[in-house]
């Protein structure tokens, strides 16, 4: 059980901390973006793990069958995904503008630029 | 209706005509004059009350629930509204001369700021309470703020920034402390006979609390807090002579006696013995602020130092602490308001008849300006507390009450500094009238305009008249100690 | 009958209006439609109001799921004066935005712009009310969504690059929400706020609701701008336009104040927030060291929206200390200058909007001269400034005397020198506006053509720097209302 019985929760900051990483060490602004989905991806996954219980089949009603997993978790992370996908494409739609305005997509280069001004 | 509620209202309502009416100087002044006798009159009705026990009180709001705005006439505030109110019309004609033979730019706004801070001083003078007493306080600091920077040169935005500087600092970082110190211990900010703090705290939170209120009422200029006042001379001179001669420092005086008599009570003050550091502090102000003024070359400058040497009498008065201490500052507030105005309403018609601002360029001016000059030499002898001028009363009831309470080397201080008083005054008169002129480019008499000299006439007579009468003066100061 | 449908209204009024702005594509209806949908939320707001000072707590059990499982909206005092500043404070910007928003943004993205916004007051609306801990979430990123596109309606260039960096940290901080959200329902398995409370308890001891209390907290505190985690603030302040400054700056970070408070002292309870966990002197020492470095590092802004967004930050270093105090006196004090500074800095936002109309810049060095040329604006920047500072008689006194009577009345002494200090950098940053305003001849020759900002400006500016004056002399309504409201939070019976 223990350590790796909850493997789950490793993967989830696994991805996590991968996620961070990127954010905070990229200088790129669309890998940041891909950082951050990431960074959210892995929330999503603990919300969908947790709604599993030990045995429990899938949450749909049957005969004979008395114990599911929780569907509750699922649904909120659906409007979560949701939510995540508009942050990236405003993410990107801003990522889009900024390289029209300061043809780079380059951090330190953005900086410079707004320097020199 | 009391006309306490007036006596802010008319200065205000005065302050919205003239920045309307600016188009027409003319109607302008008249609205200035005429707020300021409607003024004094004003306050000259509350005096047969008060001299009959009276205590005549208006509540006028209640920000927060314990804390009201409210006013109230007692002997102290009478007397420091009587004074100020009248110089303001005294000074208001002064100013019709000044500023229109000196040629001073946005004199609509000089007129409007200067009715809001005598209307702040009016606050000040009539709290009933310290929150009443710390709203108008600070109204004063910041309506006083544009008039002191009226030029609009570098030298005066930096003379605002010191004068503001100093002022807020010293009241949000330390009256304000001791405000709300204040409130937390005796639950209540009303000035009351007698004090409200005795018994309520340790002595050494009273002499703390004491120190925050005396360093922390920075208009006081209670060294080390004196920088804003000579920074402050970079405002026009009717400025310098109402405001900083009178109105905004008797504020700091006048709060500090107030504090002493009816927050702490005067037995607390003078058996609790934590301020009487607070008495060396007040004796060197006086002696070190007459020798810097010793040795100023600008003639503003050189009447600032001497303010603050003055300023601390009073403050000495307060923290003596007995029957003629604050008979003795009480009187010296209103003695020494006379004599310096006199004197700083000399410095500018000084410049406005020949533009010079510095003592050594002044010789041979007595023969120019003989009535200007001679009036001088009045109110210096008024200043230096010698009779017969009514600045003896104040130095002669201090000199008691530091015997009464044991302190004979106070004594010596005084006189002491009499003889600097002597030394950085008389020489000035001296030189007008015994040296001979630095420049010969013009002859003759040339006297400042007219209502300059009304002016120094005004108040010169009131030097020598406060020596003869001083008993109204006398007996509402007396109501203070009984 | 219409009456107890009062809290959905509340939500889907600007929900509804919003796509409506779209439609009409004109920028000027579109206008018209924002600012009728927000004067309607507005009023739904006050009538809320009325009806939780009359009956306490209302509950609304959306589509008629009972509460545990459905989602419930409840309003008691707390929000419901949060809800009647957000109103108002939008109301009042909208006035302003007309002619503000037109010579800012392009005629072709006009009626975008009210969408967006119309769509943050839905999110910042439906965060105060909502009483579901995932409902809180999604209204979290709706509000942010659309604030991140709000921003990055600024004519400068660099407003893109703030609102990309507030996207990122603002995404970081709702995402930490969802984590602390989900580790809480993990131990309790429910969402609700009021069935959290009461089920936390059981599950206090475990190291997943410390975890959860942690995220939330950090993720809120994101969202807050509290120090040291408010680098995104001031650039995304600086470079939105001038009624998106005001708006923000006046409504969502008081609303992520508000979220903090429900958690702390609503769902997790201030016995273990602050007894159990040492969350007291932690938000103490950041707020006053928000109020110190940030207060100072203000006083070296050139930009002058820019400078009080630095501000802005300080003065959430006295919301939260306040809170920190964990008393009804230090969050009535909180609570007061929630709404006061609601009031100050949006005056404050809107005069620099007036600035921006007419000199085209909010730097200082434009601004010389201005207080002749503009003497209305610059009167209202005035009083708007000293009530920053804490004048009195203006409402910024209030707030920090009750601040300092709560520090003082439970022993807290550096409380007061912090406030002190803090006042004393607000004059010197305030004081360089002034004085460059009134005592600098303007540059340039032309100058003259500079004049008073339109009347359109002026009204809605002075309206809330008016406000600043009434509620520093009328105070019943604002400490009354702050006082029962820090009540409900302490759990006392009001």
């Amino acid at each position: 059980m223990n350590v790796f019985g909850l493997y789950n929760y490793w993967i989830v900051i696994f991805l996590m901390m991968t996620g961070f990483y990127v954010v905070i060490s990229s200088g790129n602004l669309v890998k940041k973006i891909v950082g951050l989905s990431l960074f959210q991806a892995s929330v999503f996954i603990l919300y969908i793990s947790l709604g599993k219980i030990t045995g429990g089949t899938v949450p749909i009603l049957r005969e004979g069958i008395t114990l599911y997993s929780n569907p509750l978790p699922h649904v909120l992370i659906l409007t979560a995904i949701v939510v995540g996908v508009s942050t990236t494409a405003l993410g990107l739609a801003l990522v889009v503008r900024i390289k029209e305005a300061y043809d780079t997509v380059e951090e330190d280069e953005i900086h410079q630029q707004d320097e020199s001004l | 209706m009391t006309p306490l509620v007036l006596v802010i209202l008319v200065p205000l309502v005065a302050a919205l005509l003239v920045s309307r009416t600016g188009a027409w100087p003319n109607l302008r002044e008249a609205i200035s004059l005429v707020a300021g006798g409607i003024l004094f009159f004003l306050v000259l009705s509350l005096l047969p009350s008060v001299l009959s026990g009276e205590r005549p009180s208006v509540w006028i709001a209640e920000p927060i629930p314990g804390l009201p705005i409210a006013l109230r006439a007692e002997p102290l505030g009478t007397l420091f509204g009587l004074t100020a109110s009248f110089l303001w019309v005294v000074t208001t004609v002064y100013s019709i001369g000044y500023l229109r033979g000196h040629g001073t730019s946005h004199q609509s706004r000089f007129y409007a700021f200067f009715a809001i801070a005598i209307a702040s001083t009016m606050g000040v003078a009539f709290a009933q309470n310290l929150f009443t007493l710390f709203l108008f306080y600070e109204l004063l600091t910041i309506s006083t703020y544009p008039l002191v920077t009226h030029a609009g040169t570098t030298e005066a935005r930096q003379g605002g920034r010191t004068y503001l500087g100093i002022l807020l600092g010293t009241s949000m970082g330390f009256l304000l402390v001791a405000v709300v110190w204040t409130w937390q211990l005796a639950g209540t900010g009303e000035f009351r006979a007698g004090g409200i703090l005795a018994g309520t705290a340790s002595p050494l939170v009273i002499g703390v609390l004491y120190a925050l209120f005396v360093f922390g009422i920075g208009k006081a200029a209670l060294m080390p807090f004196h920088r804003w006042l000579p920074a402050a001379m970079v405002a026009p001179t009717p400025v310098s002579a109402l405001l900083h001669a009178v109105a905004v420092v008797k504020a700091g005086v006048f709060a500090i006696l107030k504090v002493t008599i009816y927050v702490f009570g005067l037995d607390l003050v003078r058996e609790n013995g934590a301020s009487n550091w607070l008495l060396w502090i007040a004796a060197g102000t006086i002696l070190i602020a007459s020798l810097v003024a010793l040795q100023q070359d600008n003639l503003k400058r050189r009447l600032a130092y001497s303010t603050i040497s003055h300023l601390s009498y009073v403050v000495l008065g307060a923290l003596i602490a007995n029957a003629a201490g604050i008979i003795g500052g009480t009187m010296h507030i209103v003695t020494h308001a006379f004599g310096k105005i006199t004197l700083f309403f000399c410095a500018g018609a000084i410049l406005v008849a020949t533009h010079k601002t510095r003592i050594s360029e002044m010789g041979g001016l007595g023969r120019r300006m003989p009535l200007t000059m001679g009036a001088f030499l009045i109110a210096s002898i008024s200043i230096a507390g010698l009779p017969p001028m009514g600045g003896v009363w104040g130095k002669w009831y201090l000199a008691l009450g530091s015997l009464d309470a044991g302190y004979s080397i106070l004594v010596g201080v005084l006189m002491v500094s009499t003889v600097l008083n002597i030394a950085y005054l008389f020489p000035i008169s001296v030189r007008a009238f015994f040296y001979k002129e630095t420049s010969t480019s013009a002859t003759g008499v040339m006297e400042a305009p007219t209502p300059c000299l009304v002016a120094i006439g005004v108040t010169t007579a009131m030097c020598l008249v406060l020596f003869f009468f001083p008993d109204p003066l006398y007996r509402l100061a007396v109501m203070l100690v009984d | 009958m219409i009456l107890s449908q009062l809290p959905a209204l509340q939500v889907t009024l600007p929900l509804i209006a919003a796509p409506l702005c779209l439609l009409v594509r004109s920028g000027r209806a579109a206008w018209g439609i924002a600012l009728f949908a927000s004067a309607a939320s507005f009023a739904v707001a006050v009538l809320l109001l009325s009806r939780v000072l009359d009956q306490g707590t209302l509950s609304y059990e959306f589509g008629g799921w009972a509460a545990p499982w459905g989602i419930e909206y409840r309003v008691d005092i707390v929000n419901v004066f949060v809800l009647f500043v957000v109103t108002a404070i939008t109301t009042v910007v909208l006035f302003f935005a007309n002619d503000s928003v037109r010579k800012e943004v392009d005629a072709s993205r006009q009626s975008l712009f009210y969408t967006v916004w119309l769509l943050c007051l839905t999110g910042l609306v439906g965060l105060v009310m909502t009483g579901d801990a995932f409902n809180l979430f999604v209204f979290l990123e709706i509000s942010s969504l659309s604030s991140y596109v709000l921003i990055a309606f600024g004519k400068d260039r660099r407003a893109l690059t703030a609102s990309y960096q507030y996207l990122v940290m603002g995404t970081i901080g709702a995402t930490f929400v969802l984590i602390g959200v989900g580790l809480l329902y993990m131990m309790t398995g429910t969402l609700n706020m009021a069935d959290l409370a009461d089920r936390l308890p059981a599950v206090m001891a475990t190291r997943t609701v410390r975890a959860a209390l942690a995220f939330l907290v950090v993720g809120i505190s994101l969202k807050l701008a509290l120090f040291p985690l408010h680098l995104w603030l001031p650039n995304a302040y600086a470079f939105a336009p001038s009624a998106v400054t005001a708006f923000l700056a006046a409504t969502a970070t008081k609303v992520a104040f508000y979220v903090l408070l429900r958690f702390l002292f609503t769902v997790f309870g201030v016995t273990f927030a602050f007894e159990a966990m040492p969350l007291g002197i932690i938000l103490a020492v950041l707020g006053a060291a928000a109020i110190l470095s940030t207060s100072a590092v203000a006083i070296f802004q050139d930009d002058i929206k820019r400078m009080l967004a630095y501000s802005s930050v300080a003065q959430i270093g006295y919301m939260v200390l306040g809170l920190s105090m964990a008393s009804v006196a230090g969050l009535t004090a909180s609570i007061l200058h929630l709404f006061n500074h609601a009031l100050m800095k949006g005056g404050l936002f809107l005069a620099l909007g007036c600035m921006a109309y007419r000199l085209g810049s909010v730097r200082l060095g434009a601004l010389a001269g201005a207080g002749y040329r503009m003497p209305w604006t610059m009167g209202a920047f005035l009083v708007g400034g000293l009530s920053l500072i804490g004048i009195p008689l203006t409402a910024g006194f209030l707030s920090k005397w009750y601040l300092v009577q709560a520090a003082l009345g439970q022993g807290w002494w550096p409380v007061l020198v912090v406030v002190i200090v803090g006042s004393l950098l607000a004059v010197v940053y305030v004081w360089r506006v002034v004085e460059m305003a009134y005592l600098r001849r303007p540059n340039d020759s032309d100058a003259s053509a500079v004049r008073e900002a339109p009347l359109s400006l002026l009204l809605p500016t002075w309206f809330l720097i008016g406000a600043n004056l009434y509620f520093g002399i009328h105070t019943r309504l604002s400490v009354g209302i702050a006082g029962k409201a820090a009540a409900v939070l302490m759990g006392q019976s009001q």
